[in-house]
């Protein structure tokens, strides 16, 4: 178990490095570097000082090989410094640090959402006997999850805020403010959360020991809340282990439609502005996110099922 | 609602035979019962016009081939049906009820309650993230028998009389903790708890090895007697019937074609197919599919030569150091050409392990194979690509072995194409050839294998087999997922094409009845090592080993029917 863990976290440290390298390269990669865009984006055209835009990319070694730069910002990046944002001169990682509860409100809140949802529309889907209300139940999860976001968004806004006024259309205000971007970030989530779990769920309701349980007489909610629900949660478990991810990539969208302070806003503040520091504190601080969870997730297993064991040795078990 | 006196109060009198001392009516009484399945193709109709008795105390056995509808009726009773299932007509008297009307509710009282069933498959029959006490609990829970304090106790009690050892052990494990045998006796608690007057056993040791399977209905069949709970046993193998039930039901296409005591039906089979099913049953019938292979030369090399074969592998979960298991242990073994040696043996024995040895599947912590005289134990590359033609697989289940996307065509022709063999009009008329063969319609070149039956599937397995025209077939329990009847045509079959061209056999099975039908020479594996080689007529006659004596009293149907079997080949 201990073994399995530290491995764990070797491999963890492995993506964090590959995510950091592979942006770093995608940024080098794109014409122009930070210094330029923002004096084109400071003062008005024309009027830029060649030299003290050549003194700014020495300040920040941009001047220097690529390789260089390379090693220079992975060392610092190890030991917790990912220097200054270019845009604002701010530490990026006291940058990320003020916009971090925004965003794990929101996410934190949307995941609760689509658990909540989308594993109740799969439980009402799947215990219903008439066809046509499970027809239709299980019609919605596609639908959730082809929607675009700010298109749902922007239409929730339009219902709830200027029409029926029950919520504020942006803004961080509290709880209120909290609903809509998190419906909002909830229904593509939720839906596959839904689909995967409502697939899952018929598989297990066809299993011989649901039939044993039928034969014990166990009523059909027994069946399907004691029986088959547990052994159908671990795909969905792992489908929001990789949904994770995509709420705090969501978050950009979200925090941008509804005029959220937060994670999502600063990175596409640092995109537009080729704050290479900021996106890159970005970046690795979202691989680190998923890697967690995964890592979290993949310990919850075997207390779900115990007939996965988290063993050091992976071999052995298929001899 | 419960109604315990429900069962013999109403006291109509009937002359059916075999009553007990007071007891006038059966216990359950099937009248015309017919079952169908929504199927795409419209309605299918699973059983027509059923008739069936069970007598209080007593054992009656259905029996009949796959699709015989003899699982539908048993599941029929208390309306377990898959989704699409439905009672068309009939009525299921029990008691006072109608149990083919009664509602879901009232149902649910009498399941668990009144009737428990042992289902087919104990490696799949148990939720897997359960604690094996908590389910044999969740009876006494459900019908208010215990409440959440006392159940775990009883469950360990209800554990023990089911015959598990360590039961206060047991009952915290889970299910993959527990070997076949040891799920079946969670199974058989399961239904006992509640003590039920009736017991619905459908195919309750068909997953078992023949040792367990004798354990587990000799325990079965005295917690019923002890209790006077009455069995109706499914069952395809007339053998298990033969020893158990005191009546038979005979079901063929969803109708009883004949029912009665079971020694009358055995010693005077009335319908046609009753004998028919009695003459194919591998453990009543005598050998008769063996090739009359000349013994071979002594100095002619064999076509496959294991020398002191060791197979090792690692335990996970190290608690003191690292373990190993001796999967197969100093096993040596020669076959000739045009001969078959069977490896027999129970689960874990050892048998499919060296079997993949042989093939080169599996590396071999020590000893030698050696393949028409090369040394093919460390063979890589093109040696190994090299014995994979010369010697090729039929596996056991064939309705996993086959590619559900490919077309039987391609399932035949893909050796061909693997290993680049002539072009694709040769190919294809190969595949006919092999159709041919195997006695299949060329029509079925485009079918996809879910339209096959199983016998017809593991027809296509074996002309996939002969497509390079092997020296070798390695037969890993052919037979054992098929009917009875099916078996000893695909058992004639595998022997034709021996005397045909001459191919010979590793034949993997723990079924010694079939073994003796199809080998020259027979292995008795246990534990990884070999403990009885012979050819079959000395060991199933004389049997040197205690364990090969073991193995041949558990076959069923040696109680009612040994005269009949001990009639050997000369």
């Amino acid at each position: 178990m201990r073994r399995y863990v530290i491995k764990r976290l070797a491999q963890a440290a492995g993506v964090l490095w590959a995510a950091y390298t592979v942006s770093f390269l995608v940024l080098d990669y794109l014409p122009g570097d930070p210094v330029t865009a923002m004096a084109s984006a400071g003062m008005d055209s024309g009027q830029i000082d060649p030299q003290q835009i050549a003194a700014l990319r020495h300040e920040y070694g941009f001047d220097k090989p690529v390789l260089v730069q390379y090693a220079d910002y992975l060392g610092r990046a190890v030991r917790g410094d990912f220097g200054d944002s270019v845009a604002t001169g701010r530490p990026v990682t006291s940058t990320l640090a003020d916009a971090l509860p925004q965003t794990l409100q929101l996410t934190g809140a949307a995941l609760l959402l689509a658990v909540l949802l989308g594993g109740g529309l799969a439980v009402a889907a799947t215990y219903t006997t008439r066809r046509w209300l499970r027809q239709f139940l299980l019609s919605l999860p596609p639908l959730g999850v082809s929607v675009p976001t700010f298109w749902v968004g922007l239409l929730l806004v339009e219902a709830f805020s200027f029409r029926l006024r029950w919520f504020p259309a942006f803004g961080n205000d509290g709880l209120q403010g909290l609903v809509l971007p998190a419906l909002t970030l909830a229904i593509p989530t939720g839906a596959q959360v839904a689909q995967v779990l409502a697939k899952s769920l018929l598989t297990a309701l066809d299993q011989a020991y649901v039939e044993t349980a039928r034969a014990k007489g166990a009523g059909r909610w027994r069946v399907h809340l004691r029986h088959a629900l547990r052994n159908a949660s671990l795909p969905a478990l792992t489908v929001v282990g990789l949904l994770v991810g995509q709420l705090v990539a969501g978050s950009v969208v979200v925090e941008t439609v509804f005029s959220r302070d937060g994670l999502g806003r600063v990175t596409a503040a640092a995109v537009t502005a080729q704050d290479i520091p900021l996106v890159q504190g970005v970046v690795v601080f979202g691989a680190l996110i998923f890697v967690t969870t995964n890592l979290v997730i993949d310990l919850v297993y075997p207390l779900l099922d115990p007939r996965i064991v988290v063993a050091s040795d992976r071999r052995a078990s298929f001899a | 609602m419960t109604d315990e006196s429900a069962t013999t109060d109403e006291a109509a009198t009937t002359d059916e035979p075999g009553t007990g001392d007071h007891v006038t009516r059966p216990l359950l009484e099937i009248r015309g019962l017919s079952v169908s399945y929504r199927t795409r193709g419209g309605p299918v109709a699973a059983v027509r016009g059923v008739d069936l008795d069970v007598w209080p105390g007593q054992v009656t056995a259905v029996v009949g081939e796959s699709g015989s509808g003899k699982s539908t009726t048993a599941h029929a009773i208390t309306r377990l049906l898959p989704g699409n299932g439905g009672i068309d007509a009939g009525t299921v008297r029990f008691g006072r009820h109608d149990l083919a009307t009664l509602s879901e509710p009232e149902l649910r009282t009498v399941r668990g309650r009144r009737i428990g069933l042992v289902p087919q498959d104990p490696t799949v029959s148990l939720n897997p993230v359960k604690r094996v006490g908590e389910q044999v609990a969740e009876v006494l829970r459900i019908h208010g028998l215990a409440t959440r304090r006392s159940a775990p106790a009883e469950a360990i009690a209800v554990l023990d009389r089911a015959g598990l050892t360590d039961a206060a052990v047991r009952a915290r494990q889970y299910p993959h903790e527990l070997s076949g045998g040891m799920r079946q006796r969670v199974l058989i608690a399961i239904a006992i708890a509640a003590q039920p007057e009736l017991i619905i056993a459908d195919e309750p040791t068909s997953a078992l090895d023949v040792t367990v399977q004798r354990v587990i209905l000799d325990r079965l069949q005295r917690l019923t007697e002890e209790s006077g709970t009455a069995i109706l046993l499914v069952t395809h193998d007339l053998g298990v019937a033969a020893d158990r039930a005191k009546s038979l039901v005979v079901m063929s296409q969803g109708k009883v074609v004949e029912a009665g005591p079971t020694r009358d039906i055995l010693a005077d089979p009335r319908h046609e197919y009753t004998r028919h099913l009695l003459a194919s049953a591998p453990s009543l019938t005598t050998a008769r599919h063996r090739t009359a292979a000349p013994a071979p030369k002594a100095d002619t090399t064999p076509l496959v030569d294991v020398r002191n074969l060791v197979k090792e592998f690692r335990l996970p979960r190290t608690g003191e150091g690292p373990r190993t298991l001796r999967a197969v242990d100093d096993v040596s073994f020669t076959l000739h050409r045009g001969r078959t040696l069977a490896l027999v043996g129970e689960s874990g024995s050892g048998k499919s392990t060296t079997a993949r040895l042989v093939l080169r599947l599996t590396d071999a912590s020590a000893g030698h194979v050696l393949f028409d005289g090369t040394d093919i134990t460390t063979a890589r590359g093109a040696r190994a690509r090299e014995l994979r033609r010369r010697a090729q697989l039929v596996y056991q289940n064939p309705y996993a072995s086959l590619d559900p996307r490919f077309s039987v065509g391609e399932v035949i022709t893909e050796p061909l194409r693997a290993f680049k063999v002539g072009d694709r009009a040769s190919r294809l008329a190969r595949a006919r050839e092999l159709l041919d063969r195997v006695a299949l319609p060329a029509a079925m070149l485009e079918r996809r294998p879910a339209e096959l039956s199983g016998g017809q599937r593991q027809r296509v397995a074996i002309a996939r087999a002969l497509a390079l025209s092997p020296d070798l077939v390695v037969c890993d329990e052919p037979v054992s997922a098929l009917d009875v009847s099916v078996q000893a045509q695909v058992l004639d079959l595998l022997t034709e094409l021996q005397a045909d061209t001459g191919v010979a056999y590793l034949f993997v099975s723990h079924d010694l009845a079939v073994v003796r039908h199809i080998a020259h020479q027979v292995a008795v594996m246990r534990a990884g090592r070999v403990v009885e080689t012979g050819p079959p007529e000395e060991l199933f006659t004389r049997p040197r080993h205690e364990y090969t004596r073991a193995l041949l009293a558990a076959i069923p149907g040696g109680r009612v029917l040994s005269p009949a079997a001990e009639i050997t080949t000369s």
